[in-house]
């Protein structure tokens, strides 16, 4: 679906943000891109969706170059969520604000209604449907931003750092939304820090540090590895580092989850009996 | 005598239709290290606001009860008088520096109090060193790390040296070392200064393990308010959906499959000891 062969991005002030990035992203993948602040994250995902066009090397979505469609034609295929959704809304109300972008779209009236009220009910947005978004809390305000992306039906979507300001419910819907997505054979791709939430769905990394992806795979390879987590950053989970330092008594090391971990030590006290 | 205390506090902000929060009474000693954790929009930042005078003196609006902080009645004193007492420490590092050097951000409250030069100095130096930051006291704030500016925003409060320090969800914008480094800063300032500390937090894994005492908000009231051994695995804490630590979960979950560990762990380290020590009893 996205395919970044070697590019290289360098800001109008000579920051040289990605240096050399190649990537492959398939229908229905869960990617989550992390590292530190600097490290190049945003600028790469910015490129998905044709926002920023690479100084060298090229992106491909969907087979088409991005340096030669226009983003209004990419954002049909590539939803993008701000972190800050200030950035991103505008109407008057949260109606509004998701029907706006199919509007523009050129969707029928009676299509714009089925696809809000989709939108609302999913997000959990229904009872403010006439309200400001700007009178909603920081968590509210992302779950509309959200809303209006989702309503145009993208096949890929951008997610800025989802987790800021979610508590463990929203977290938690936020989790079970993704399967969702992944299910109709969309691709999902977070920019998070957050290293406890990445920890319980395990996604596949992808790790940057300086303009440069360090590393690529499983949550459970990567999230353990504590060099790579050193150099990005990142501390390794918790859970991770209880089976970390039980390794001597025989537990996989590479654990990063609450229900995995919880079976492990289960199943050690029923070998003991 | 608790350090800060509230009576039956009730607050509604000026265009609110009901309470942000209710009828809420609570006693913090000095020298305690206090979460304060709740789903959004639960009021925790709005009780925050409260303790250094910012509601009601600058958000106005309805509050009934009382809240008393280092002997003052919040609503008799002004900010800047509290501002002695209680630093308040932001999200958004951003929102709280504004000067072209980080030692000019540092001074900027003892400044404004007309502290003398020298002693100023000198506070500003202390509460560089103490935060980490001394080696940047020459940069200017925005060149920093998120980690570094919320390093020195806690510097900013701390050169008035308050008794108590207020701090909302300080580490949201941090990557998880920058997020880790700041827990370890604040729990040096309670451990080795005795300064009371009240953290607002979503993300309890790295945090939970500092904490003398943990209350839970939801929809305007407390909850849950106690050892946070005890919180964290009540049931009422999994429910509200509040973060709990997952060392604390993972224990709940092995107690529901019949394995009991000797305490609930706060952290990885304590977590991995029981385990180890549960199979060789077993």
């Amino acid at each position: 679906m996205i395919e970044v062969q070697d590019i290289y991005y360098t800001y109008q002030n000579g920051f040289e943000a990605l240096k050399g990035v190649s990537l492959k992203i398939q229908k229905g993948q869960f990617i989550a891109v992390m590292g530190q602040n600097g490290a190049g994250k945003t600028t790469l995902v910015k490129h998905f969706n044709g926002l920023l066009k690479p100084t060298k090397g090229t992106v491909l979505v969907d087979g088409v170059d991005t340096r030669k469609v226009s983003i209004a034609t990419l954002a049909r295929k590539v939803g993008f969520v701000f972190q800050n959704p200030d950035r991103q809304l505008f109407c008057e109300t949260v109606e509004d604000e998701i029907a706006f972008a199919l509007k523009n779209f050129g969707y029928s009236d009676e299509n714009i209604k089925k696809r809000v009220d989709w939108a609302l009910n999913i997000l959990d947005l229904v009872q403010y449907r006439k309200v400001s978004p700007f009178m909603l809390s920081g968590g509210e305000r992302k779950r509309v931003a959200l809303a209006s992306v989702l309503a145009w039906d993208p096949e890929i979507i951008v997610l800025d750092e989802p987790t800021i300001g979610q508590d463990s419910q929203q977290k938690e819907r936020l989790r079970q939304f993704i399967v969702q997505l992944n299910r109709q054979e969309k691709a999902v791709i977070i920019v998070t820090h957050d290293i406890e939430f990445v920890a319980e769905i395990k996604p596949r990394i992808v790790l940057m540090a300086q303009g440069k992806i360090i590393a690529e795979g499983e949550a459970s390879e990567i999230l353990t590895n504590a060099e790579l987590a050193n150099q990005s950053s990142l501390v390794v989970p918790e859970i991770a580092q209880i089976f970390k330092s039980l390794r001597d008594l025989g537990f996989d090391g590479n654990i990063t989850d609450v229900y995995e971990g919880g079976k492990a030590i289960l199943e050690k006290f029923g070998e003991n009996r | 005598m608790a350090i800060v205390e509230t009576k039956g506090l009730t607050y509604t902000y000026p265009i609110g239709t009901k309470p942000a929060f209710e009828d809420v009474s609570i006693e913090i000693q000095k020298g305690e290290f206090v979460i304060l954790t709740g789903p959004s929009g639960c009021g925790k930042t709005t009780l925050c606001r409260c303790f250094n005078g910012l509601i009601p003196h600058f958000y106005n609006g309805e509050i009934k009860g009382e809240a008393t902080v280092a002997g003052l009645r919040t609503t008799e004193h002004p900010i800047h008088e509290l501002a002695q007492h209680v630093g308040l420490v932001f999200q958004d590092p951003e929102n709280q520096l504004f000067s072209l050097s980080v030692e000019k951000d540092v001074g900027f409250g003892l400044e404004n109090l007309g502290t003398a030069r020298e002693e100023i100095r000198r506070k500003v130096d202390w509460a560089l060193k103490i935060t980490g930051t001394y080696e940047l006291k020459d940069r200017a704030p925005y060149e920093l790390s998120g980690g570094q500016q919320q390093r020195v925003a806690i510097a900013s409060v701390l050169a008035m040296q308050p008794e108590v320090i207020v701090l909302d969800e300080p580490t949201s914008f941090l990557d998880p070392l920058g997020a880790k480094t700041i827990f370890e800063v604040i729990s040096n300032l309670n451990k080795n200064l005795g300064i009371t500390i009240i953290l607002v937090e979503h993300r309890l894994d790295l945090a939970a393990r500092y904490a003398n005492r943990v209350i839970i908000m939801d929809k305007g009231k407390i909850v849950l308010n106690g050892d946070p051994r005890v919180v964290f695995s009540s049931d009422e804490a999994q429910t509200i959906g509040v973060g709990v630590p997952k060392v604390a979960m993972l224990f709940q979950f092995l107690k529901t499959h019949g394995v009991a560990l000797s305490r609930v762990p706060l952290s990885s380290e304590e977590a991995a000891e029981a385990i180890r020590e549960a199979l060789a009893h077993d």
